[in-house]
């Protein structure tokens, strides 16, 4: 019976995510096409969930859907002129695009139909939160800080872009 | 299996999204609407990590790991690309990516 429910699920942020990805990919208007993109977060979230990843799935929602999604709305309104309507236009190059995104998705699940996944056929931890502290802080402690100083001189570098210190050092 | 949903269907949902992203990564002539879509590939990338960490390894938590770092790149990209588009801009008053070529020879 969980079968049912989890397949019913999956097949909804299915449809969901690849409807709101169009969407996002599609619509003409800029700002529109950022607030789907936080709906196929969200549904990438449950995805997450499905997959008793339940921290990633928080950390989805709270870095996707909401830092992401409104730093990407603070550029837009930063650097686009007064009308919205027509603000995402389509080069010509979505005629080549097409066939070549057709193509990768065929080749792809050509490969997906073809392979023997080999599971593991054990059950998941009903604690999935805490497990992954002694990971993050023991085994992958050098990544972690790395991913911290690197976090820290991107957005100082982001900063210094968009105070634009001149070349002689003056920053008025 | 626990969920009767096996691997290929996660593969083929992220093969989708990641498809969708490319689409909109090649088409797209706002720079800021490009930056989206490599979002959309990277969130299609972590689908398939915790996918797998939880069929192959369900104990070992390292795909779900990798999501973390991904996503944390993800951030630092998209405000580092931001701002790099808010540069741009204030010198040329355009965010077309067909106008962005005066790096050329």
């Amino acid at each position: 019976m969980e079968n049912i429910y989890s397949y019913i699920a999956f097949v909804l942020l299915s449809g969901m995510i690849l409807g709101s990805a169009l969407l996002v990919v599609t619509l003409k208007n800029l700002v529109h096409s950022v607030l789907w993109l936080i709906v196929a977060f969200i549904g990438v979230a449950g995805i997450f969930l499905l997959l008793n990843a339940d921290f990633v799935a928080a950390v989805q929602v709270l870095v996707y859907a909401g830092a992401v999604c409104i730093m990407i709305v603070f550029g837009v309104m930063l650097v686009q002129r007064i009308d919205m309507a027509n603000s995402n236009p389509v080069n010509r190059r979505f005629k080549i695009a097409a066939p070549v995104v057709g193509g990768l998705f065929i080749v792809i699940g050509l490969l997906t139909a073809r392979a023997q996944w080999v599971a593991a056929g054990k059950e998941v931890p009903t604690q999935t939160v805490q497990n992954l502290a002694p990971i993050l802080l023991q085994d992958f402690v050098i990544p972690f800080e790395v991913a911290a100083i690197l976090l820290t001189v991107a957005l100082t570098g982001a900063l210094v872009l968009v105070k634009e210190v001149k070349s002689n050092g003056d920053r008025s | 299996m626990a969920t009767g949903l096996n691997p290929s269907y996660f593969v083929a949902l992220s093969a989708a999204l990641f498809c969708i992203g490319l689409y909109g990564a090649i088409s797209r002539k706002n720079a800021i609407a490009v930056l989206v879509s490599i979002e959309l590939m990277l969130t299609a990338v972590n689908i398939n990590l915790v996918a797998f960490n939880k069929f192959l390894t369900p104990e070992a938590f390292i795909g779900q790991i990798f999501a973390i770092f991904v996503i944390t790149v993800a951030a630092a990209e998209v405000g580092l690309g931001l701002a790099i588009v808010i540069a741009i801009y204030r010198n040329r008053k355009s965010v077309d990516l067909d106008d962005f070529d005066w790096m050329k020879w």
